[in-house]
């Protein structure tokens, strides 16, 4: 018998005991089935999890309340035409030398805005090449609301690296992108890749932190210090 | 007495008079309080949120042959080699064969305490590779050659001094007592490793059987970049795992998180769901995935104890423990420490040499209160004593227990003993705690409240 087959055969005899349901114990003298518990019925994690405005305006501004507190920068643009100014008033602040970022309508803008050398991460890339680079920029799938976070996939933000490395990451987004809650993030990636997921997804939620050390916090341990989100 | 219980005492009373270890922990603990009652608090109802997570981590586990093999079906359906232990050392062996068939120079290591379980490094490290941690945390204790103090805080021991002198003697890098600067000695000493390291080994956090997916919950960014730059990528996990759907991260993961830091989410909750898939431009080339079983079968053979694998290893019930706070991590001397180190090492390796965890415990219940998946934690350190007794009674404990039974079975004989019981307490105190003290293990450290000089029945009786 294989190992798997073994391993498997043993879950088998082992679930031949009951276990009793969250919120009884074994002492009560039965297993009680699913249908028994005392408490809420089975639903979706939403009517639990922290509140969220219903409005556009309440989930924005509960977005940015969020990326203030994870030390994140939010920016709201008012226009499309803001990007480009935006962006080389991040350069100059920065200093930034090279850019590393993806095809797509607003990664495509952001980099012509820039007219810096830049890396592309949409084919096989050096990935000393993209250490180097001074920031990472990147589209997104989606931002959420209730926790301040970006939702990326190897597919939307230009594979795995490209956002971790560098050590400023900058998100494009789109007003329409925002979503209220995390469950809202769960429902988005089944509908937009159920038939074949990518192979790398990451809710981002706030730049970079540790707190290793008597648990001070840290910004920027191994990825980016800076984690800059705009919006139009 | 076994030596593991000799050490454990040795080891509880030097640290729980330690003032040092006291006020890091106290302080350390105490911000963590205060942030996690104000995420708990931002839930709409935090309580059902907790029976909602454990009612799905049941229905995981009563099903998990069942998940197991859908978990892999998807794995293996994107290109994802899936290998199966029975034993640590199966496990490790699975590694080591990756390992010299790659012929790796460089292991690069995200945080997994199922790799600490396995003493997967030991194992690669005389085999001669060189391995690794990544995690700030683990980086430092791993560069002074001991296991993680707690499982979410790996160095919640070591003062910032501390872990200057060690980069100081291990990197040779300038003394200094600013985290941010020690952050970033390690930051610049660990990137050289990503870039070069031919194999990242990281744990799971979730397995997800709907997508064939693990999820990893991090800060630092570690993980990712483990999981994004080398070759070849492995992931360790226990086959408990497993979560049905992926939607059920959207409860566990912002719980998991207030749980275990008191943040609303961590940094980076990452999903992998296979190696680089055509038209992707980065990550492995091969993806491997490492079921591990370790005993975890033996404890999901017993249902009144099945729900300890509920366990998303938040460290939540370590920060409340009262024994944890003061005896601290390392005594514990297993892998998990804490109260579900206690109930789940006995099962892990063995009951009789480890049933003395279940002992340390002053059944306060703060675990089962704090549990974001409703583990019963003090009861099953009951169970775990009950079943360490039945198993192998002791002969003073349970002659001791047959003559109180004795004694209360007689009411004549529990007259006559209440009476000499207060004749002889004050000769007691003459030898209470000595060498000649029958009772010395009992009374070295505790009061035995004075006998009333007259019982109730006394009292009864002699009423007008």
């Amino acid at each position: 018998m294989s190992e798997r087959d073994q391993i498997l055969a043993r879950v088998r005899e082992a679930l031949r005991a009951p276990a009793p349901f969250p919120g009884h114990h074994a002492s009560d003298g039965h297993a009680p089935a699913a249908a028994n518990s005392v408490h809420p019925p089975r639903g979706g994690a939403r009517q639990w999890l922290p509140q969220v405005g219903p409005s556009f305006d309440e989930q924005i501004e509960l977005f940015a309340a969020n990326a203030l507190e994870l030390k994140a920068e939010f920016l709201l643009l008012d226009s499309p035409a803001e990007l480009a100014p935006r962006l080389t008033r991040l350069r100059e602040a920065h200093g930034w030398k090279r850019v590393a970022s993806h095809d797509g309508p607003l990664t495509d803008l952001a980099v012509t805005a820039l007219g810096l050398p830049t890396l592309l991460t949409d084919r096989p890339y050096d990935v000393n090449e993209l250490e180097r680079c001074d920031v990472g920029i990147t589209e997104c799938d989606a931002l959420v609301a209730q926790t301040g976070s970006v939702l990326v996939t190897n597919r939307s933000a230009g594979g795995r690296a490209l956002s971790v490395l560098p050590p400023h990451h900058v998100v494009l987004a789109k007003r329409d992108q925002l979503l209220p809650d995390l469950p809202g993030a769960f429902e988005l990636l089944q509908t937009r890749y159920a038939a074949a997921y990518p192979s790398f997804i990451s809710l981002i939620t706030g730049p970079s932190r540790t707190g290793d050390i008597e648990r001070i916090l840290v910004l920027g341990a191994h990825g980016p210090k800076k984690l800059t989100i705009l919006c139009l | 007495m076994s030596t593991l219980v000799q050490r454990f005492k040795a080891q509880a009373e030097i640290v729980t008079r330690d003032l040092r270890h006291r006020r890091l922990i106290q302080t350390a603990l105490g911000n963590y309080e205060i942030q996690r009652d104000k995420r708990k608090a931002a839930f709409i109802d935090w309580q059902s949120a907790r029976q909602l997570a454990a009612e799905t981590k049941w229905d995981a586990l009563n099903h998990l042959d069942a998940h197991l093999e859908q978990f892999v079906r998807r794995l293996e359906a994107r290109g994802t080699k899936v290998h199966w232990a029975s034993t640590g050392e199966q496990a490790c062996e699975i590694i080591l064969g990756l390992a010299r068939e790659k012929k790796a120079r460089s292991i690069i290591k995200s945080k997994s305490m199922t790799s600490e379980e396995i003493h997967l490094n030991d194992a690669l490290e005389h085999a001669g590779f060189e391995v690794v941690e990544s995690d700030l945390g683990e980086y430092i204790v791993q560069l002074r050659k001991e296991p993680p103090y707690h499982i979410v805080f790996p160095a919640m021991h070591l003062t910032r001094d501390e872990i200057s002198d060690l980069f100081t003697r291990e990197l040779g890098s300038a003394p200094t007592s600013n985290p941010e600067e020690l952050t970033m000695i390690a930051r610049r000493a660990l990137r050289q490793k990503y870039l070069t390291a031919d194999i990242g080994i990281t744990g799971a956090n979730f397995a997800i059987a709907e997508t064939g997916m693990i999820s990893i919950t991090e800060n630092e960014g570690n993980a990712r970049l483990t999981a994004a730059l080398p070759k070849v990528v492995i992931s360790l996990l226990g086959i408990e795992k497993v979560l049905p759907r992926l939607a059920d991260l959207a409860l566990f993961l912002p719980m998991l998180a207030v749980s275990g830091t008191g943040q609303p989410l961590t940094c980076y909750n990452s999903f992998y769901g296979g190696p680089r898939q055509p038209g992707e431009s980065d990550g492995p080339e091969e993806y491997h995935v490492i079921l591990l079983d370790n005993h975890r079968t033996r404890l999901l053979a017993d249902g009144e104890q099945r729900d300890a694998l509920h366990c998303i290893r938040c460290g939540a019930c370590l920060n409340v423990c009262p024994i944890y706070r003061n005896v601290g991590g390392h005594t514990y001397a297993a892998t998990y420490s804490g109260p579900i180190g206690s109930v789940i090492t006995p099962h892990l390796r063995g009951l009789q040499d480890w049933k003395h965890l279940s002992q340390s415990s002053s059944l306060c219940g703060a675990c089962t209160e704090t549990c974001p998946v409703k583990i019963d934690l003090h009861h099953h350190l009951l169970q775990n004593r009950r079943n360490a007794a039945r198993q192998k009674p002791g002969f003073l404990e349970q002659t001791g227990f047959r003559a109180f039974a004795f004694v209360m079975n007689h009411p004549a004989l529990f007259r006559a003993v209440a009476v000499v019981g207060r004749w002889l307490q004050p000769l007691h105190a003459l030898v209470k705690g000595g060498r000649l003290d029958p009772l010395r293990p009992w009374t070295k450290t505790r009061e035995a409240p004075v006998l009333a000089p007259q019982s109730f029945r006394e009292y009864w009786r002699s009423r007008p």
